[in-house]
């Protein structure tokens, strides 16, 4: 038993350096001297007094929080009420063929995505920019939530709705104290996706900005053509060491006050 | 009278529906029966039945699915002893962790790690096994998209496997079933759920990856989103790229379908 | 319940908090002014310090945009909502945007440093007396090489791509028109060739070449060949430039056969609502010593024949890269083919890349 219990974490350990490995070699190069992902030349903070002496940079760090957080925020509420949506639906075909629709967007190539936006925001009069980015992360987003949700809500056994009802619940109380509460680690899984979406696309921004406003992802791209500047990793180390933090820390205090761990996953 | 006050909480999602994904629908199948100079054809979809095109087509559904399985056999393990762990959530939260350094970035540092002098081959050097060429080739491609795409499948499985109710596997194990029949008979069955979201999530889009190919795979995987992606930014073949893009959207459905839930 | 709203309401707070304070960070670095000046350009191809010069001469904020490809570019200048006050497309670009009407005419007596540009980039066929567009560089395509992974092997023409030598040792750029018109060159055919056979013939042509192309990428392929991770490179002259600074084992030639000859150029597209300050920038970028800089920083070459007199001697007399009248005489400028015939090479580029080793 006790060797099996080691090769479990032998293999958890191997999963976790793997998915690391790439970010470490990042942070690694962050200190290079030499100006480049190779060839280790010597230890230097260069690169990160450049990130701090960068406004402009800053400028783009926040505009991607922003767009993150509230397209994240805004897709998971659509994305819920998509998924009680879908889940009301007695017909299996109606539900199938309304879920395909709501997978369009996550099968659809970023280039068809972003390039279909920026027609719709064209026709539609929206000037390119904060709005215009914002609103294709949300659209984006929303199919994800609906996923992570939605085997949620067929898990919950309608005899939970049911009783409630029996209690006198009305629907909104039904709503919110009994599948809110039920399907709540579905909606912060989604809320993740929904971010990490979010953080993550290039192609769909590419198209769809303007006016000056940028994410670090499309500046990542159009500092790439020289080899990323080191800087970049420096600012990439930055944000991940607070994101670190900001997890752990998080999970311990919450741990230790004795409240649910609201940012897990799970949580009720 | 009652539902349609029932029903008014429904209008941002469907207005959501048809502002960004059937507007965008209509106007890519408008686009596909169009030829390059905007005249009226059918030419696209008989193009998309030419050798290249179907080869492309089953190119792509092959890493996809190769894609699929390995993220599946390595992420239901992972997301199993996970649930096992003291502070499962937050290793989950780790797991999630690193999707938020930036793509581009990451495909960057695999570049330099698969190298010619890069680390992974200065491993297989001390191993003995001597430099081999890793980078543009299929193995670095599966693995780099693995890569991107396993916290997707870890979720959904982690999620539908805490729903389990230990008292299931109790009951089994209580009936002489081995931990292998629990596993193959109580287990899995039950958290098929999250596996299928799991494997939406990533066969999907593993259909139409164009940067990992161009990047990792030097082009030497040619996917339909590389086309796609050629069609709209280069040619501007608006037309011949939609109809790419219709194809995919009719295979997304038909994959929706066959792992559509039962219930 | 309580929980989420909870949640969701810190987010919300958080998020307006930091928009808040981008738009105060804005205001302050004066981004969100009206004396503002957006270019639109290729990522990194221009000295960062002659933007901030030029700001600091005019008092005029400069907002940097890059674009990816020509056609991203047009896409979106075409598109509208959004303002460009100096875009920098290439050659076959501009008569496609002069067709649509993308372009304004550009005034030459607010150009006075106009003078400095060599005859030989004036009034090309693709700009007739250069109502549109100014030159800003220009370059070949050719071949760069580690001339000691070869063992000391030298490369002088297309033809010698395809020694069985060279397996899986080639990096080519993913651009059709460059690989065809590679694959016809080297058949010496010109590189606006349209005729089928001749095409068909380029294709099995480069066919052959395969079991020598290690991978067809973009930007990259320079640090790949700057760190050894292949022998030979088909490149825009500029990249070569850069990476023979950074690893002096590399060699850059252009091709006996014959090759393409390019031209980014500086225009003021329809979106512009500064179009005072984007001939002031045009004429700041045509300054001999702006130009001489900003030539050293990117690496391609100036059409700004004084500015030659700023370059060290080192560069401005290195015939790789400002090759002599003889050498340009069998250089092509792409033309413009027409949309079919453009997506007929990228079928055919297509049906290259998916060849198998």
């Amino acid at each position: 038993m006790r060797a099996k219990r080691k090769l479990a974490n032998v293999y958890l350990i191997v999963i976790f350096v793997i998915l690391y490995a790439p970010i470490f070699y990042l942070m690694y190069y962050s200190f290079n001297s030499g100006g480049s992902m190779h060839d280790f030349k010597g230890f230097t903070l260069e690169w990160y007094k450049e990130v701090f002496h960068d406004t402009r940079l800053f400028i783009i760090v926040l505009n991607t929080l922003v767009i993150a957080l509230l397209s994240a925020a805004i897709s998971t509420i659509l994305g819920v009420i998509g998924a009680l949506a879908i889940q009301m639906l007695r017909k299996r075909q109606v539900k199938n063929s309304l879920l395909t629709l709501n997978n369009v967007l996550i099968v659809s190539p970023d280039v068809i995505i972003g390039a279909s936006f920026l027609i719709l925001f064209t026709i539609m009069g929206i000037k390119l920019g904060f709005i215009s980015v914002l609103l294709s992360h949300i659209a984006f987003s929303v199919p994800i939530v609906v996923i992570m949700v939605l085997p949620k809500l067929q898990e919950m056994s309608p005899t939970l709705v049911d009783a409630a009802r029996d209690l006198g619940a009305n629907r909104w109380q039904v709503l919110s104290k009994v599948v809110l509460p039920f399907i709540t680690p579905g909606i912060f899984a989604g809320f993740f996706m929904a971010l990490t979406y979010s953080l993550d696309d290039f192609a769909v921004t590419f198209f769809v900005t303007g006016n000056g406003f940028s994410t670090l992802s499309v500046e990542i791209y159009s500092r790439a053509r020289q080899g990323i500047s080191l800087s970049i990793n420096a600012l990439s180390t930055l944000i991940f060491l607070f994101t670190i933090m900001l997890v752990v820390g998080y999970y311990f205090v919450n741990k230790k006050t004795g409240k649910s761990n609201g940012m897990g996953v799970r949580g009720r | 009278m009652q539902s349609r006050t029932r029903n008014i909480y429904l209008i941002p999602y469907v207005l959501w529906i048809v502002l960004f994904v059937i507007a965008p629908i209509v106007l890519v199948v408008y686009y596909s029966f169009f030829d390059i100079e905007g005249h009226f054809t059918l030419l696209n979809y008989k193009k998309f039945f030419t050798p290249v095109y179907l080869r492309m087509t089953l190119s792509s559904f092959w890493y996809a699915f190769l894609i699929t399985v390995f993220c599946l056999l390595l992420a239901y393990p992972t997301a199993l002893l996970l649930t096992k762990t003291k502070h499962k959530q937050l290793w989950l939260l780790l797991i999630i962790l690193p999707t938020w350094v930036n793509l581009l970035l990451k495909a960057y540092a695999f570049l330099g790690i698969f190298g010619a002098f890069g680390p992974a081959n200065a491993l297989l050097e001390t191993l003995g096994i001597g430099q081999k060429q890793l980078l543009f080739t299929d193995f670095s491609f599966v693995f780099t998209s693995v890569y991107i795409f396993i916290p997707f499948m870890i979720l959904p499985i982690f999620n539908s496997l805490e729903e389990l109710s230990p008292s299931f596997v109790d009951a089994a194990r209580d009936l002489g079933a081995s931990p292998w029949t629990t596993f193959r008979r109580v287990i899995f069955p039950l958290t098929l759920d999250g596996v299928k979201s799991g494997c939406q999530a990533v066969f999907i889009p593993a259909l139409s990856l164009f940067m990992l190919a161009r990047l990792i795979a030097g082009n030497r995987v040619i996917t339909l989103g590389t086309a796609i992606e050629e069609h709209f930014l280069v040619t501007q073949d608006w037309g011949m790229g939609s109809t790419i893009a219709v194809f995919l959207i009719i295979a997304m459905a038909i994959i929706m379908i066959l792992t559509g839930s039962r219930r | 319940m309580k929980q989420l709203v909870r949640v969701f309401a810190t987010i919300f707070i958080v998020a307006f908090g930091l928009m808040f304070l981008a738009a105060r960070l804005n205001m302050t670095e004066g981004y969100s002014g009206n004396n503002t000046l957006t270019i639109y350009n290729w990522g990194d191809y221009i000295d960062p310090d002659l933007i901030k010069q030029f700001e600091k001469e005019t008092g005029i904020k400069v907002i940097y945009q890059t674009f990816d490809s020509n056609e991203a570019m047009m896409t979106k200048i075409s598109q509208g909502g959004t303002t460009f006050d100096v875009a920098v497309p290439s050659e076959y670009m501009i008569s496609k945007m002069k067709e649509e009407h993308l372009l304004i005419p550009i005034d030459h007596s607010k150009l006075p440093n106009l003078k400095y540009i060599d005859p030989r980039f004036m009034d090309l066929s693709f700009d007739p007396n250069n109502k549109y567009s100014i030159p800003y560089f220009w370059g070949t395509v050719g071949i760069a090489y580690n001339s000691s992974m070869l063992g000391g092997k030298k490369i002088t023409n297309w033809n010698d791509l395809w020694d069985k030598d060279l397996r899986n040792q080639i990096l080519l750029v993913d651009g059709a028109r460059e690989v065809m018109g590679m694959g016809l060159n080297s058949l010496h055919y010109s590189l606006n060739d349209t005729n089928e056979a001749h095409l068909q013939e380029a294709k099995k042509k480069l066919a052959s070449l395969t079991p020598n192309v290690k991978a067809i990428i973009g930007d990259e392929i320079k640090i790949l060949l700057a760190n050894r991770e292949a022998a030979v490179g088909v490149v825009w002259s500029g990249e070569a430039a850069e990476m023979i600074s950074e690893n002096k084992e590399l060699n850059y030639v252009i091709p006996k056969e014959g090759s393409n000859l390019w031209f980014d150029n500086m225009v003021i597209p329809k979106t512009a609502k500064n179009i005072d300050g984007a001939h002031q920038f045009i004429n700041f970028m045509l300054d001999p010593k702006h130009a001489a800089q900003n030539a050293e920083y990117i690496g391609y070459s100036t059409p700004n024949k004084k500015a030659l007199d700023y370059l060290p001697k080192n560069i401005a007399n290195d015939k790789r890269f400002y090759p002599d009248p003889e050498t340009t005489k069998k250089l092509e400028v792409y033309e413009n083919l027409g949309k079919s015939m453009l997506a007929h090479y990228n079928e055919l580029f297509l049906e290259f890349k998916m060849h198998r080793k």
